[in-house]
């Protein structure tokens, strides 16, 4: 009742004296504090213009937050023996270890089934190779990431996974 | 004998030409205002010598009325639309056209050299036409502008050829194609200072190397996203002579040959006092700028949201002269500390939260701030998002720091009293406007009531610009600043319950000051008709974004946003439908 009273107050017709005000400005402030009960719950603020950062600031720094920019981290990620693939959204997370910690939420089940060995976690990059997870910063990572892929150790050696290009170059010229 | 009659020189004895230099030193627009005052020959003389134009407000009179005044114009400084406006209280098409100043500065072959505008709609008509009519143009200047694309800046690119200064800062540039940077010509070599961060979009990489090695005098360098760390470190080796940079993408592997190259790069650049951008940071290579810190005096994090606190102590750690710091609230209150301990010549703080929306996790508190008021005691300029405050941080802050020209604080919950006494913020804001002599702009934040505005009309008596959100009790809070603060220029108000009462109060005030703006408050219809009938020096607006009609309005109801200023010209020609001019 009182939201309604905020966005159908200018255009009705009062015919009540002005005193009536003394109510509609702690109603006000009334609908501020629900809504600002309601922005903790949604994690979103509903009243327009606060905080009073500027428009340009808001869609450059915050875009995490947006939408637009996760989606372009989401991955697919397989692992050796589970039934599905799963997605997962590099941008949400802060590093290797975040990211260890959430795919071993996803594969929880197939990891404790699969009998004790070991699993290593393999990238396939913007070129079409086949990396090794963790060699190089985080954001390079999640920028050159395209899928995921944790893979039994028992299956590395008939694979051909590459070493990053740097390293390579170096052993090409021994 | 007629010398030796006199006491005093008479200044009119002097021929034009004498006066006129001597007008030259006096530069400030408050003084030359104050000079063509005097008598009719010196306004006479100020008139047509006077070439710097500060409007701070473009609707307060016409380009054509300008050019009148100040035929010699070659630098012009424009401000559109109203400060709220940022924060998306002013709808789209508002105002603040550009095209109509250029049209008449063409048309009567004003010699314009410098333009620098803020909020205002800027088309890439205007920018062709600016570009075209004006051949000594040196400088343009945008800051939170909208309107135009990247054709309207081939259009200066390629037409200005004695272009020193492109600065685009934070506006909404539509991005068509990176060609823009291709059209500056191989004979203009004459850029000093080139900033497009805020552009989306690709540009040609191989053209900006060009420009830049062909730009001897270049000492500004701002890059956008799209500017790889390879390309970086390419300019860096041309441009050893910066001053001033703004990285675009900042992520490497630090083993790898480009990242020390880049390292070596830096390392030659000596005279770098102003580094900024780190749009995409990877925090390995940071270290890489480590030499140059030593030397910086403003330093912008404020949009490289990939660095964590740790790695910003880590850098500050380095940065023993600065000056200005722009950072986000992820430093924390303990990396405030850092640079409370570290920046002993800090004067300008300014504080961005990280998650606007999440007041819960807002990273710093009163602590912060108090910590950096003991640790930099220069310090006049604050910019504070936080989480809380308390009247005793405040006090204590007041204390510290007597120096405050512009003190601004965000409480992300905009009206959450001291979470130790839980009073409102009262005492705390009325410390620092008794302490802070000097105050010239207050933002005001968290529970206040009408005892806030009390000490401020009472003791900022320097105040110019006061910016007040969901404060106050009654129409006496705004009656003691309208009356006490003698300074005061712009006010803005959104959600407070004041009236009518204390809008009519005292109606010449208003001619004092530039403008006024209340929104969502108590204000009603007919209170603001009675203002634009009184005083026809005021142009009253009222911003109206529902579907009624003047006619159907009743004038005892509340009007959602008004925005009144002074003006020489009366009402605009361009307001658009929701906007009625009383």
């Amino acid at each position: 009742m009182a939201k309604e009273g905020l966005g159908f107050e200018i255009t009705e017709l009062r015919l009540g004296l002005p005193g009536g005000s003394m109510t509609e400005k702690s109603v006000k402030k009334r609908v501020f504090s629900e809504i600002s009960e309601e922005e903790k719950s949604n994690g979103k603020s509903q009243v327009v213009g606060w905080p009073p950062v500027c428009s340009y600031r808001k869609k450059n720094s915050f875009g995490d937050k947006d939408g637009s920019k996760t989606s372009k981290f989401y991955v697919k990620v397989s692992m050796d023996g589970a039934p599905f693939l799963r997605k997962i959204d590099l941008a949400l997370h802060k590093g290797y270890s975040d990211l260890a910690t959430a795919l071993e939420k996803l594969f929880g089940e197939a990891l404790r089934d699969a009998d004790s060995c070991e699993f290593v976690p393999i990238y396939e990059d913007k070129d079409g190779d086949w990396m090794l997870a963790g060699d190089v910063p985080w954001e390079m990572f999640i920028e050159s990431c395209k899928r995921l892929r944790i893979m039994k150790k028992t299956d590395v050696k008939g694979f051909g996974v590459l070493q990053p290009r740097e390293a390579l170059k170096g052993t090409m010229k021994e | 004998m007629f010398w030796g009659s006199r006491k005093t020189i008479d200044m009119n004895y002097f021929p034009d030409e004498v006066l006129e230099h001597v007008f030259d030193f006096i530069t400030s627009h408050k003084d030359r205002n104050s000079v063509s005052l005097v008598c009719k020959s010196w306004y006479k003389i100020e008139k047509y010598s006077r070439q710097r134009v500060f409007l701070g407000n473009c609707y307060s009179i016409s380009p054509e009325r300008l050019i009148a005044r100040f035929p010699g114009l070659k630098s012009l400084i424009l401000k559109g639309k109203p400060h709220f406006a940022d924060f998306n209280l002013v709808p789209d098409d508002w105002g603040g056209f550009l095209y109509p100043w250029i049209k008449a500065m063409a048309k009567s072959r004003i010699g314009l050299e410098e333009l620098r505008l803020k909020r205002m709609v800027v088309s890439d008509e205007s920018l062709e036409l600016l570009s075209e009519s004006f051949p000594n143009f040196k400088s343009l200047v945008l800051v939170s502008c909208e309107g135009f694309t990247t054709d309207g800046l081939a259009a200066i690119a390629a037409n200005c050829r004695f272009l020193r200064e492109l600065d685009l800062q934070e506006n909404e540039v539509e991005d068509h194609r990176g060609y823009w940077l291709s059209c500056f010509p191989g004979s203009c070599t004459s850029l000093v200072s080139l900033n497009f961060a805020c552009l989306k979009g690709e540009i040609n990489l191989a053209s900006l190397e060009r420009l830049v090695a062909r730009s001897p005098n270049l000492k500004s360098l701002r890059l956008n996203r799209a500017v790889p760390f390879d390309t970086l470190q390419r300019l860096l080796i041309r441009a050893p002579q910066l001053v001033d940079l703004g990285t675009g993408s900042y992520i490497h592997d630090p083993s790898s040959e480009a990242y020390n190259k880049l390292k070596a790069a830096i390392q030659n650049c000596n005279s770098i006092r102003s580094l900024s951008g780190f749009l995409e940071v990877a925090p390995c290579c940071m270290p890489a700028i480590y030499p140059i810190c030593e030397n910086l005096t403003f330093l912008n994090l404020s949009y490289a949201a990939g660095l964590q606190s740790n790695e910003l102590t880590r850098l500050i750690h380095h940065c023993r002269k600065l000056q200005r710091l722009w950072i986000l609230d992820c430093i924390g209150d303990k990396g405030l500390g850092v640079v409370a301990s570290t920046c002993k010549e800090l004067q300008e703080l300014r504080v961005f939260p990280s998650d606007p929306f999440d007041a819960g996790n807002a990273a710093v508190t009163e602590e912060g701030l108090v910590l950096v008021s003991e640790g930099c005691p220069k310090l006049n300029s604050l910019l504070y998002f936080c989480q809380q405050m308390t009247n005793a941080a405040l006090i204590t802050v007041a204390k510290n720091c007597t120096n405050f020209i512009r003190f601004r604080l965000c409480i992300l919950d905009p009206i959450k009293p001291d979470p130790v006494t839980n009073q409102p913020l009262d005492e705390g804001f009325g410390a620092i406007v008794r302490s802070c002599k000097g105050l010239k702009r207050l933002s005001l934040s968290g529970l206040l009531t009408d005892q806030v505005f009390y000490y401020i009309g009472m003791y900022a008596k320097k105040l110019e610009m006061l910016s007040i959100a969901f404060a106050g009790n009654s129409d006496k809070g705004m009656l003691y600043v309208l009356n006490g603060c003698k300074k005061l220029r712009k006010l803005e108000i959104r959600d407070c319950p004041f009236g009518d009462t204390a809008l009519l109060e005292d109606m010449g005030k208003y001619e004092t000051m530039r403008s006024l703006w209340m929104s969502t408050c108590e204000v009603t219809l007919g209170a603001c008709k009675v203002l634009a009938k009184k005083m026809p020096s005021l142009n009253v607006e009222i911003i109206n974004e529902s579907e009624q009609t003047e006619f159907n309005l009743d004038d005892r109801q509340k009007v959602d946003k008004m925005y009144l200023y002074r003006t020489l010209v009366g009402h605009r020609k361009d307001a658009p439908e929701f906007v009625w001019l009383l």
